[in-house]
């Protein structure tokens, strides 16, 4: 096993580094333009405001989800997954049909003879950015909370702990070991914000890095800028990654005996603040959902020959991509979790780079040796596989770490080694977070526009492209069509893997 | 049987010495103030805490560079000595075959030691569904089935009460003379060690002593064992 992680390890850096280098040979250098300066400060400011504004709203969401069971709480769970289902462009159409020009506030707005507000600029990237990032936020925060043993909470209430009390012994110091790893993650995540900067952002105030590498190469073919604002890019985002590498720390919460107690749910206005926060979030997550998809189900009929082939393209990258994904961060965090700590660079890396980075790399590595867009679909399912292992990994990790603190020895006595304690032990111990790490990976990739957009001819098509394409067209209501077809696909796969790790932890 | 050859334990803040040797089949305590090193000593013979130098033997073989699993020996920890998530039938059948394809044959072996601790028919029950005494004996179930030569018991039963850890005391020494394993057992209770115990090591003051006999030892204590026992 430890082997085969350092094995895993290795190449998974090489994966991540050989595009790096083939970016940095083509750069024609570090000279910066006041646009690119104006870039990079735009994208470090919205991913600073973006990550904190999630953080800040995951937290009471889910403490409410911790301790409070009410009818369609686990449906509500779920549905935390899902702004991952949605592809980035769907989710900003469901904004816009909300907060944009002639969308649901401004339309009350202006009826009640009020000023319009607009999406655009600054505000609209942080609106898209919370709207995407904090139900991860939350769903990385919950796991947190029920990774306090049961027995923990029973032991509080026995010695009458206040709901601040239990705030201030359990909650805060298991807050203080999930919220820089959930910080820095959402952090990096806007870091590489490219579909919600070309449609809500753009012109000189606000236009990320990742855009700007877009244009670059589309707009300008300059592939030698291109190279370099990749490279301004990864030395933002390496720092990030660094950031969060630091900011994960040891968990030191011992093992529950898997008795299942309810978790102590005050009244008072406690109760009224989660009911306030459940509430909130589940507006706020199907609001701009159900005003993008709801109106296109009616055109599902009438869906043009080219998105089926495009559907099963998807289905494939994301399936692989999934097993890849799953494979490298289970093998990756249980070596971490055994001391191997270099591994974490390994498997965080990634966050350091974004798809158009990688995409760029290997464009330029692959370019003099075959035509790259006869390998567009099995480097988008690489990619695809490179940018989920730093969240399937981060899932992992901290399980993994209790896992081995509380039965690596007792393991280890009884020779339980290699596939024995793979199925006995990690398997078992680790389905939950892996079924998840599985749903995410797949929700990801299926709805995943970046490099595929780079690669891709003609007949290579994911279905997000499709979509791309059509709305490029003008054939919106085709492409709100289609992009029920792909939420309900991306959705239908989260549920599955999710649901499957959650029945299956034992 | 067990020889600890010069060995040097230490890490910050501790130390401990031990250079002597057991009799094979001998039930042997551990006594001594908390923080003295009993577990280091025991996690030290059973691999998951290299000393800086020494050896220890079983026999002629040497154990450095044996993994805790190949060590000729089994360890009860204080707790966590059952995986949660495995049933009792399936947390012992791992001390016959760590990848738990037993045959029709080990099952019933399995079903046999169950039957020896008194939990015939809970077989299929997870650990959370039973009491403090059931899970002990289950361990030590497991730990009849390993039968290695030497038995480690690091505080085992110390969350049992008294009758309970009496009678755990009584199974341990039935199991290990019938046997004839060694029985290296960790107690911070006199009382333990006279009750089973043939020998017994003092570990005070860096050093764990050799072995004496537990009557003598209490009979005529020497100044350390005294100021453990107050008197």
């Amino acid at each position: 096993m430890a082997k085969l992680a350092v094995a895993i390890g290795l190449f998974a850096l090489i994966l991540v580094t050989a595009p790096l280098v083939a970016v940095a040979y083509r750069a024609g250098g570090l000279g910066l333009s006041a646009a690119d300066w104006s870039a990079l400060r735009f994208t470090l400011w919205q991913a600073l405001l973006s990550a904190i504004l999630s953080v800040l709203l995951a937290i009471p969401v889910a403490k409410a989800l911790s301790r409070r069971h009410f009818f369609g709480r686990s449906t509500l769970i779920t549905l935390l997954g899902a702004p991952f289902l949605l592809p980035v462009i769907v989710a900003v159409m469901g904004l816009l049909a909300l907060f944009g020009r002639s969308g649901v506030l401004n339309t009350a707005l202006s009826a009640l003879g009020l000023p319009t507000l607009s999406i655009y600029g600054l505000q609209g990237v942080l609106i898209a950015h919370v709207f995407l990032n904090f139900p991860l936020a939350t769903r990385m925060i919950l796991q947190g909370w029920q990774a306090i043993p049961a027995e923990r909470f029973r032991l509080a209430e026995s010695l009458s702990f206040t709901p601040r009390e239990i705030h201030r012994h359990l909650e805060r110091p298991m807050l203080i070991e999930v919220l820089p790893g959930t910080f820095a993650t959402i952090f990096a995540m806007c870091l590489t914000s490219f579909a919600v900067a070309l449609i809500l952002g753009g012109g000189p105030r606000a236009t990320t890095l990742e855009l700007a590498i877009y244009q670059a190469v589309r707009f300008e073919f300059d592939l030698a800028h291109a190279a370099g604002l990749a490279l301004l890019q990864v030395l933002v985002g390496g720092l990030a990654a660094l950031v969060a590498w630091i900011a994960a720390r040891q968990a030191g919460f011992g093992a529950g005996l898997d008795r299942r107690l309810p978790l102590p749910a005050p009244t008072g206005w406690r109760l009224w603040l989660d009911s306030t926060a459940i509430l909130f979030a589940t507006l706020f997550l199907l609001g701009p959902m159900l005003a993008v998809l709801l109106p296109a189900i009616s055109g599902l009929l009438d869906l043009p020959s080219q998105v089926w082939p495009a559907l099963a393209r998807s289905l494939a990258v994301a399936l692989g991509s999934t097993l890849l994904t799953c494979v490298t961060a289970l093998v990756l965090a249980l070596g971490a979790a055994r001391g191997q700590r270099w591994l974490d660079i390994a498997a965080t890396l990634p966050l350091a780079t974004s798809g158009l980075v990688l995409g760029t790399g290997l464009f330029v590595l692959l370019q003099p040796l075959i035509p790259p867009a006869s390998l567009a679909l099995p480097v988008t399912l690489l990619v695809n596989t490179l940018l989920a292992l730093p969240f399937a990994y981060r899932l992992l990790l901290p399980e993994a770490r209790a896992l081995e603190t509380d039965y690596g020895r007792l393991a280890d006595s009884l020779g339980l080694h290699g596939l024995a304690r793979l199925r006995l032990l990690s398997l078992p111990r680790l389905a939950r977070p892996l079924g998840f790490s599985a749903g995410l990976t797949a929700a990801l990739s299926m709805g995943d526009l970046g490099v595929i957009a780079l690669f891709a001819s003609e007949s290579q098509a994911t279905l997000p492209l499709v979509i791309q394409r059509l709305s490029g067209a003008y054939k919106q209501d085709v492409a709100a069509a289609a992009s029920v077809l792909l939420v309900a696909s991306s959705f239908a796969l989260f549920w599955l893997f999710d649901r499957k790790g959650r029945n299956a932890q034992a | 049987m067990l020889r600890l050859e010069a060995v040097e334990l230490a890490q910050e803040g501790f130390h401990l010495s031990a250079d002597w040797e057991l009799p094979q089949g001998a039930i042997v305590a551990v006594i001594g103030p908390s923080g003295a090193g009993k577990s280091s000593l025991l996690s030290a013979i059973a691999g998951f805490f290299p000393p800086v130098s020494g050896e220890i033997y079983v026999g002629e073989q040497s154990l450095s560079g044996l993994s805790p699993g190949a060590r000729p020996l089994t360890i009860l920890f204080q707790d966590q000595n059952l995986f949660p998530h495995l049933t009792l039938a399936e947390n012992i059948g791992l001390g016959l075959h760590p990848s738990l394809k037993l045959s029709k044959a080990e099952q019933a072996r399995v079903a046999e030691v169950l039957e020896q601790v008194d939990l015939a028919g809970l077989g299929e029950r997870k650990p959370a569904q039973l009491s403090g005494g059931q899970l002990a004996r289950a361990a030590l179930a497991r730990a009849m089935l390993r039968a290695r030569p030497i038995l480690l018991l690091d505080e085992p039963f110390a969350a049992l009460g008294p009758a309970l850890k009496i009678e755990m005391l009584a199974l341990v020494e039935k199991v290990a003379r019938a046997s004839g394993a060694t029985v290296l057992m960790v107690t911070h209770d006199p009382a333990d060690a006279q009750r089973i115990a043939d020998l017994t090591v003092l570990v005070s003051d860096g050093t764990a002593h050799a072995p004496a006999p537990t009557e003598a030892l209490f009979a005529n204590p020497p100044a350390a064992l005294q100021a453990y026992l107050g008197q």
